[in-house]
């Protein structure tokens, strides 16, 4: 039996307050928050975080064959993006690692090619939505990443949820549009759109439900995501589903995360959902494709290690517009006087792809110490080359020492720099990130996560930072 | 395996060091030829007198040849040498061998930097091609770290650990106000000191050594030959220079409250020197003060205070101009500014010139009228957890 066996989503951090927008722009703004993936943050970093959710605890045996990555935002065009969450994951080279990137619609398309797969396929949606400011898109969107390992079910590895059917309504229509290059999307006007989705959402839906034999009543749980809101609402409303089965759009909390929005609406349902219920999925997007799930009895032992309404709570709204704007690329603040950071070269990165990305230390096989980076020869007791490689990028470790580097180049001073001790042994000094530089102190505690350090002569040094392990969302105690 | 030194047997008898700062109308060639100027003068010798040269410069040049054009150098043997923040002391440290071997009869040490002409703010090193997983953090971050660390160690509170910094600030620059090659020639306040604006950690722009520009030569012989060329040489009683395995930033057990590089190069040196009591020895240490937190910790790596003591010692006033262990009586880093290459020899002029009674009334320092003739140089390179250092010991008097 083929199906969801893994699931999991990650929202950054930071929260903008859409009030914050008014009160730099004028206008209304809006109610709520969006979630705002933070400067050292890009899809592809975003997806590593939704993907170590879902895989948290599971065997390499049981893991995905095939990676599947799908966003309108990729950080590279003409070199694959998958294969940095590929190494990110610390997967096998014989696993496959594609891109699904350009419309929204390359989401669902990624999860229905893998749910025809007949290996494991990691699904990762990931997407950092904006516009113009004061604009719909930039007030509207949010960002966020999920992150769907689908295939066939092993007594180790169980179903949790089965994907039943699917249908798609296709047409070629323009409602939204962007040229490469541009900073932001154009729309038509939304009643026009309208038109299209809503009879498109009937007909993909009711097919979907002809097939797997069921009445609109019968679902017990609808999720209906897309760009086009208006439509979204209008479908909902004439859907025929039970009122309470109407998964909640995240819209006042996270904002519509684009292309992860279907899977990000999904964890949050399976974060919830009992055994033995249909999921229905219907995305608006360059048309309409409706997924039918159920879930099994293996979900509620199996739910993602993180839920989506812990990291909705964990999240800060303190976010200042101005550093959204920065952020993003569109207000350019002056630098340090220092000089531009250097690119990484590609031997070296190369040469050390598994401390990199994959942020494999090793352990010296005469006396245990652990190093990180790995090391050839042990510091301890100065043994040579009988070392074993050991991943960390899961370790937990506490704060020996900090300082706040206000001189450093950082896309977003000031810098923040800790050393940590690491649980189970070894020291790493690095990046503290998702902080505020005023509330670091010695004996924190702190997890790792995989940023975009800078970007330098168009190049993305990615690399892994630490954050502070928070209460909500936190992932003190579980251990890969 | 032993480091035996060479202890009076390499003595030097001429010295020149520029003035440092923002020397915007200096290029590396003036600065070179104006140091070396003035020590050949010193030493009353020519150009064509010296057999060979070791030129330290972090960045301002490759080669011998950033030494041999701008001199004009008639096909003399001449090494570019780099060591970090230590590179100048280096230069000093392989001239003294090379005359101790018997290799050469004269020598000149001579260290350069330009650090001004960059625009950047701080130090700005070229680094080889790397795989983008280093460290982003500057120099003053990296030094920073000491201070939080000693101060949890040791129980000093937030406020009390910025008045020890402040306070060695505040003595630097009182020390660099009587020293017209100084870069920053006047007193600060300490609630400027205090309230300066941060730029890493607890540290304000005043914690900072000075980005310099700057020059300094040494010629060196052989002690026996060495009053051909001056009535007060200053005689190498240790040259002791260490490499760390660089593993304070992976090995949980390093508590960034002490370099053990610098103690191992502090234990050679006396070793190599004889000296057993350094804070009652040494009558002027010039020491490694890049940022206050460096030199608090300094204090008691190198012996001039009980472990955890150090910052009670300096708010004592013992490190003072006029205290017991005059440290840095030139300004130091601080104050004087910090050419890297440089330094170490810059710290040497000052020995050279407290030694023997040369320097300005107002600095002169008490400890050598009262009869103490040892002097100390220290650098260190790197920062906590992985370093270089330098240590070395100089006398007015051979042994007896």
């Amino acid at each position: 039996m083929s199906g969801l066996l893994a699931y999991g989503a990650y929202l950054p951090y930071h929260r903008l307050q859409r009030k914050a927008v008014a009160a730099a722009l004028g206008g209304r703004g809006g109610s709520g928050v969006r979630t705002v993936a933070s400067f050292d943050e890009d899809t592809t970093s975003l997806g590593v975080e939704a993907a170590r959710i879902a895989l948290r605890g599971r065997a390499a045996a049981s893991g995905p064959r095939q990676v599947y990555f799908a966003t309108t935002a990729p950080g590279y065009l003409d070199k694959t993006n998958a294969t940095a969450i590929h190494a990110a994951l610390g997967l096998d080279e014989s696993v496959l690692a594609v891109d699904m990137v350009g419309s929204v619609r390359s989401g669902v398309g990624a999860l229905l090619a893998a749910s025809a797969a007949t290996e494991p396929t990691l699904v990762v949606l990931s997407d950092i939505r904006t516009g113009l400011p004061g604009g719909a898109d930039e007030r509207d969107g949010g960002d966020g990443a999920a992150a769907l390992l689908v295939g066939p079910g092993t007594p180790d590895a169980p179903v949790l949820a089965e994907i039943l059917a699917n249908a798609s309504a296709t047409e070629e229509f323009l409602d939204r549009w962007r040229v490469p290059g541009d900073d932001h999307s154009r729309v038509w006007e939304e009643r026009f759109g309208e038109s299209v989705y809503v009879p498109l959402a009937d007909r993909a839906f009711a097919d979907l439900l002809k097939q797997v034999d069921l009445t609109p009543d019968q679902v017990d749980h609808l999720i209906v995501t897309g760009l086009h809101a208006r439509s979204v609402a209008s479908f909902t409303r004439r859907a025929g589903v039970r009122p309470d089965a109407v998964v909640d759009g995240l819209a006042k909390t996270v904002g519509n995360t684009g292309t992860a929005h279907a899977g990000l609406l999904l964890a949050d349902t399976l974060d919830r959902a009992g055994a033995g219920k249909t999921i229905v999925v219907v995305v608006l997007a360059d048309g309409v494709t409706a997924v039918a799930l159920r879930t099994t009895e293996a979900l509620p032992e199996h739910r993602a290690a993180v839920s989506v309404a812990a990291q909705i709570a964990g999240g800060r709204d303190t976010l200042r517009y101005a550093d959204f704007l920065n952020w993003r690329g569109r207000l350019v603040t002056e630098p340090p006087r220092r000089p531009d950071p250097d690119a990484y070269a590609a031997p070296p990165a190369g040469r050390n792809a598994d401390w990199k990305y994959g942020f494999t230390g090793s352990r010296c096989d005469e006396c245990g110490t652990r190093h990180l980076p790995p090391a050839r020869v042990c510091r301890a007791c100065g043994v040579v080359d009988h070392m074993t490689p050991q991943r960390l990028a899961d370790i937990h470790g506490t704060v020996a020492t900090f300082t706040i580097d206000r001189l450093a180049f950082t896309p977003s001073p000031p810098l923040v720099a800790v050393v940590i001790d690491i649980d189970g042994g070894g020291r790493f000094k690095c990046e503290l990130t998702d902080v505020d530089p005023d509330s670091v102190a010695i004996g924190d505690r702190v997890e790792m996560t995989f940023r975009k350090v800078n970007t330098a002569r168009g190049i993305h040094n990615y690399f892994w930072k630490a954050r502070p392990v928070r209460a909500a969302g936190s992932t003190e105690g579980l251990e890969a | 395996m032993a480091s035996h030194g060479i202890r009076d047997k390499v003595a030097i008898v001429g010295m020149g060091c520029t003035s440092f700062g923002e020397r915007w109308d200096s290029s590396v060639d003036d600065l070179l030829i104006e140091s070396s100027q003035a020590a050949y003068a010193s030493a009353g010798l020519s150009r064509d007198d010296v057999d060979a040269y070791w030129l330290g410069t972090m960045g301002s040049g490759n080669s011998g040849l950033t030494l041999s054009r701008p001199l004009r150098l008639p096909y003399k043997p001449v090494s570019r040498l780099e060591n970090y923040c230590a590179t100048g002391s280096e230069a000093l440290r392989n001239a003294c061998y090379a005359v101790a071997s018997g290799a050469y009869d004269i020598a000149m040490a001579i260290g350069v930097e330009k650090l001004k002409d960059s625009g950047f703010s701080g130090l700005v090193g070229a680094t080889p091609p790397s795989d983008g997983t280093g460290s982003e953090t500057t120099a003053p971050a990296n030094f920073s770290l000491l201070a939080p660390a000693y101060a949890k160690k040791y129980g000093v509170d937030t406020d009390e650990m910025k008045d020890v910094l402040t306070r060695i600030a505040w003595k630097n620059h009182v020390n660099g106000a009587q020293n017209p090659r100084a870069q920053f020639r006047k007193e600060v306040a300490k609630d400027v000191i205090c309230n300066a604006p941060l730029v890493a950690g607890p540290l304000g722009i005043f914690d900072c050594s000075g980005v310099s520009d700057g020059s300094a030569a040494a010629i060196v012989v052989r002690a026996e030959d060495a009053h051909r060329y001056t009535d007060k040489p200053i005689y190498i009683k240790a040259l002791s220079f260490i490499a760390g395995p660089a593993t304070g930033n992976s090995d949980p057990d390093y508590d960034y409250t002490t370099f053990p590089e610098v103690v191992a190069s502090a234990k050679d040196a006396y070793a190599q020197a004889g000296v057993t009591d350094p804070r009652a020895e040494l009558a002027l240490a010039e020491v490694h003060d890049c940022f206050t937190p460096t030199e608090l910790v300094l204090m008691e790596d190198l012996g001039f205070a009980e472990r955890g003591f150090g910052w009670k010692e300096v708010l004592a006033g013992t490190f003072d101009l006029d205290g017991d262990l005059p440290v840095n009586p030139d300004g130091g880093l601080k104050a004087f500014g910090h050419p890297i290459g440089a330094s170490g020899l810059r710290m040497m002029f000052e020995c050279w010139l407290q030694l023997r009674g040369e320097a300005p009334a107002k600095r002169t320092i008490s400890t050598v009228a009262a009869g103490k003739k040892l002097g100390m140089t220290h650098n260190l390179g790197g920062g906590p957890g992985e370093c270089v250092s330098f240590v070395s010991i100089v006398g007015s008097e051979p042994s007896a």
